[in-house]
C-alpha cells in the first residue's frame, strides 16, 4: 500500500534529516516508528504529507501505486493519506464545523448534505468525548494541548483515510486523554485502514497495539520487530539503541 | 405626481428606460469641469429652493480654495476638469447590456445573480421584483411615520427637515471632497425616523431603485429621533459599474438621545475609480451609532467613517474591512471623538492585501477634556496574502482628559505556510484554503452583516482572490 524506498529529506536550516529510509506498510497494518528526539521521525511524517519546507532529495514514495511525491498535500489527502499533527495550526474565525464540512466535502466524491454532515459530526464527537459546543469554536484557537489532539483524531474519524500518520499524537497527553485518542484510532482499525504511529514513548502502544515496531535513529530505520520490540526499548532505553546500532553516527 | 403612482401607471417597457419625470430625460451638464454656471444649472434643473443653490455655490468656493490633500493616497491622477459633474442618471440607465464590460458580466455570472438584477446593478435596467417589495415595505414605514426617499425627493417633500440638518454634521468646509459633494450632490437617501419607532427591517438603498442611488456624488442624511432605531444598508456587493472615475459621497447621521443607527455598506467599485467618501455621525446622550463598512475594488479609496460622541453615555462602533488587490490602495479606518463623559467606542479594522495592493489603516481617536470615564478600544489587523503586498498603520490619538481608558492593538499577519499546509493536508485545495483563512479573518465583521450580505462579501473576496495563488 505504502512503499518508501531510500527516502532522503532535507530542511533548509538543518540539512539532511532523513538519510535513506525504507519502509513498507501493507493494508490494515499498524506500524509504530519509535526513536529519540532528532532522529527524523517528524521530518518523515511531514515529507510524506508534502510540507513545502521539507525537501525530498532522493528516493521514492508510492501509495497504492501512485507516486506520492509528485502530488500536492491536498491531492495526497484525497488519495486517502492523513496526518495527525503534533502542532496543529490555529485558523481564527473558522469554526471546527465549517472546517470539517469543507474538508470532508473535499475528500469525498459526493458532497454530504447538511443533515448527514451534522449527524456524522455528532457521532464522531461522541466517540472522542467532545462536547457539541466544540464544533462552533474557532479551529485550534485557544485549544488546550489535549483538545488539539482530540480534534486531530476527530478529523481522522471524519475523513476516514486509508493511511494515517500520527505524529507524536501522544505527547503531552494525560492518561485519560491518551485513552480517548487511542479509542478514536482503534475505531478506525480494520482491513482497510493502515497507520504509522510515530512516538517517543511506548506508552501509547499499550492502547494502540502495533503489528510492527521500527526504531529510527539518525534518519534511518535501524531495527524492526514485533510489538515486543517496544517493550524491549522501554526497558533498555534509547542509549541501548545508540550503542547497538548507532556506532559513529551520534553527533 | 407621487412616484409610486407613476410607476404603476407606466408600462414596464417604458420604465426600463427609467424616467420618472419626462422633462429630466437625458439631461447632462453641457461641458466637463466645474464653475458657478454649472452649479446653477444643476440646481435649476432640480428645481431646488434658493437656499440650496446658495449652499452649493458657497461649497464650490470652498472646493476651489482648498488644496487637494497630500496625505492618504495618491490623487495626482485625478483631473477635476475632466469630469462631468452632473449626469442625469436616466442616461446611465439608457445604456444597453451590450455595453457592459465582459469582466463585470462574468462576475455577475459567477455570483449567480439573475439577469434582471444584473441589469440594475450594471445600471442598464430596473428591478421589477424589488419594486414590489419596496412598495409593500413603504406602506408599512409610512404608517409608522418613517420617511425613506432619495435625497432629491426628500428636499422636495420635506424641505423643512432637510434644511434644519443638511450639512450640519459634515459642513462643506470639512474637507475638499465634502465641499465638492456639497456643491454638486445628487441622489443618495433621506431617512427620517420619528421618536420611539423601531424600524425592524433594514432600509436598503437597493430597494429604492432610483438610479440615483448609484450616483457619483450621492448625499445621504439619516435622522433618528429620540429612542428610535434604524438599520440602513447601502450599496450592493456586485461591482458597481461606472464609467466615472470619481465617486465622492457624503453621509450624515444624527442619532438623538437614546436612538441607535446602524449603517452598513459593502461597496465594490470598478478598478479605475477614486472613491473618496466622508461619513460621519453624531450621537447624543445614550445614543449609538454603528458603521459597518466593507470596501472592495476602486483604484484608491479614502474613507474613515466617524462618530462624534456628543452626549453622555453615547456609544460609537466602527467595523471596517478592506481588500486591496493588485494596483489598489485602500486607505480606510475610522474616527471617534469623545466629547462627553462616560462615552464608549470601539474601532475594529481589518484589511487584506494581495499582490501590489496596499492597505492602510488611518484612525483618529480624540478625547476632549471633560469626557471623563470614556473608554475606547482600537483594533486593527492586517492580513497579507503574499510577499509583495503592503500594509501601513497610522493611528492618531489625541487625549486631553486624564480619566480615560484607551486600548490600541494592531497586528499584521501573513497567511502562513504552516496554516495552508494544515488545511491542504485535509484535502482542501490551496485556493480554497487561502479563502478559508481570509473568510476567518473577516468573520468578526461578516457576522455583523445580514446573512446574505455576509455570504456575498465572502464570495466576492474569493472572486477577487482568484489567481492570487500560484
Amino acid at each position: 500500500m505504502l512503499k518508501i524506498e531510500n527516502l532522503r529529506v532535507a530542511v533548509e536550516e538543518g540539512g539532511e534529516i532523513v538519510k535513506g529510509l525504507d519502509l513498507e506498510v501493507g493494508r490494515g497494518e499498524i506500524h509504530a516508528i519509535m526513536g529519540p528526539n532528532g532522529s527524523g521521525k517528524s521530518t518523515l511524517a511531514n515529507a510524506l504529507m508534502g510540507h513545502p519546507r521539507y525537501e525530498v532529495t532522493g528516493g521514492s514514495v508510492t501509495f497504492e501505486g501512485e507516486d506520492l511525491l509528485e502530488l500536492e498535500p491536498d491531492e495526497r489527502a484525497r488519495l486517502g493519506v492523513f496526518m495527525a499533527f503534533q502542532y496543529p495550526s490555529e485558523v481564527p474565525g473558522v469554526s471546527v464545523a465549517n472546517f470539517l464540512r469543507t474538508a470532508v466535502n473535499s475528500v469525498r466524491e459526493e458532497e454530504l448534505s447538511a443533515m448527514e454532515m451534522y449527524r456524522l459530526l455528532q457521532e464522531k464527537m461522541r466517540v472522542m468525548q467532545i462536547d457539541p459546543s466544540f464544533a462552533e469554536r474557532y479551529l485550534n484557537e485557544g485549544f488546550s494541548g489535549g483538545e488539539k489532539k482530540r480534534n486531530e483524531i476527530l478529523q481522522l474519524l471524519m475523513l476516514q483515510p486509508k493511511l494515517a500518520i500520527l505524529d507524536e499524537t501522544d505527547s503531552g497527553l494525560d492518561i485519560d486523554a491518551l485513552q480517548v485518542v487511542a479509542r478514536g484510532v482503534n475505531e478506525m482499525r480494520g482491513p482497510e485502514f493502515s497507520a504509522i504511529v510515530i512516538t517517543h514513548y511506548s506508552r501509547i502502544l499499550r492502547y494502540i497495539e502495533p503489528d510492527y515496531v521500527h526504531v529510527m535513529l539518525d534518519g534511518r530505520i535501524v531495527t524492526s520487530g514485533g510489538k515486543e520490540l517496544a517493550d524491549e526499548l522501554e526497558a533498555k532505553g534509547y542509549d541501548w539503541v545508540r550503542q547497538e546500532f548507532g556506532a559513529g553516527t551520534q553527533s | 405626481m407621487p412616484e409610486e403612482k407613476s410607476i404603476t401607471e407606466l408600462g414596464l417597457d417604458e420604465y426600463r428606460y427609467g424616467f420618472r419625470d419626462p422633462e429630466e430625460y437625458f439631461f447632462k451638464t453641457p461641458r466637463k469641469g466645474l464653475d458657478p454656471e454649472i452649479i446653477a444649472m444643476i440646481s435649476k434643473h432640480k428645481n431646488e429652493p434658493e437656499w440650496m443653490l446658495e449652499f452649493r455655490l458657497k461649497a464650490l468656493e470652498i472646493f476651489l480654495e482648498k488644496p487637494t490633500p497630500t496625505w492618504g493616497g495618491d490623487l495626482s491622477g485625478l483631473d477635476f476638469d475632466d469630469i462631468y459633474y452632473y449626469i442625469r442618471p436616466v442616461e446611465n440607465q439608457g445604456r444597453s447590456w451590450d455595453e457592459v464590460p465582459e469582466e463585470i458580466k462574468n462576475t455577475f455570472e459567477r455570483l449567480g445573480i439573475p439577469q434582471a438584477e444584473r441589469e440594475v446593478l450594471a445600471g442598464v435596467g430596473a428591478q421589477y421584483e424589488s419594486e414590489v417589495v419596496y412598495h409593500n415595505l413603504k406602506e408599512e414605514w409610512e404608517k409608522q411615520g418613517v420617511i425613506f426617499l432619495d435625497m432629491d425627493g426628500g428636499l422636495r417633500e420635506h424641505e423643512d427637515i432637510v434644511r434644519q440638518y443638511f450639512g450640519t454634521v459634515v459642513p462643506p468646509d470639512d474637507n475638499k471632497f465634502a465641499a465638492l459633494n456639497s456643491a454638486v450632490w445628487s441622489g443618495g437617501s433621506f431617512v427620517y425616523v420619528p421618536a420611539g419607532v423601531h424600524v425592524d427591517i433594514p432600509l436598503q438603498a437597493y430597494f429604492r431603485i432610483n438610479a440615483e442611488n448609484m450616483g457619483q456624488f450621492e448625499r445621504t442624511l439619516i435622522i433618528a429621533e429620540e429612542g428610535s432605531y434604524v438599520h440602513y444598508i447601502e450599496g450592493c456587493t456586485a461591482p458597481t459599474y461606472t464609467t466615472n472615475s470619481l465617486h465622492s459621497a457624503v453621509v450624515e447621521l444624527i442619532a438623538k438621545p437614546g436612538a441607535r443607527i446602524r449603517y452598513s455598506t459593502i461597496q465594490n467599485w470598478s478598478h479605475n475609480t477614486y472613491n473618496l467618501v466622508t461619513k460621519r455621525g453624531v450621537a447624543y446622550e445614550n445614543a449609538t451609532i454603528e458603521w459597518v463598512d466593507g470596501n472592495l475594488g476602486s483604484k484608491l479609496t479614502m474613507k474613515y467613517p466617524a462618530v462624534y460622541l456628543m452626549g453622555e453615555g453615547a456609544h460609537g462602533e466602527i467595523l471596517s474591512v478592506a481588500y486591496a488587490g493588485d494596483g489598489q490602495h485602500q486607505d480606510a479606518g475610522g474616527k471617534v471623538v469623545h466629547a462627553a463623559p462616560n462615552t464608549t467606542s470601539r474601532i475594529t479594522s481589518k484589511s487584506i492585501s494581495k499582490g501590489t495592493g496596499r492597505s492602510s489603516y488611518r484612525g483618529l481617536l480624540k478625547v476632549h477634556e471633560g469626557a471623563e470615564n470614556s473608554k475606547s478600544r482600537v483594533e486593527c489587523d492586517a492580513l497579507l496574502l503574499d510577499e509583495k503586498a503592503r500594509t501601513d498603520t497610522y493611528p492618531y490619538i489625541e487625549i486631553e482628559e486624564k480619566k480615560v481608558t484607551t486600548e490600541h492593538e494592531a497586528s499584521v499577519s501573513k497567511v502562513g505556510e504552516d496554516q495552508l499546509f494544515y488545511l491542504m493536508s485535509r484535502g482542501i485545495p490551496e485556493d480554497e484554503a487561502m479563502a478559508l483563512v481570509v473568510n476567518g479573518f473577516i468573520e468578526p465583521i461578516a457576522k455583523e452583516l445580514p446573512l446574505e450580505y455576509a455570504i456575498e462579501l465572502n464570495r466576492l473576496i474569493q472572486l477577487e482572490m482568484e489567481g492570487s495563488v500560484g
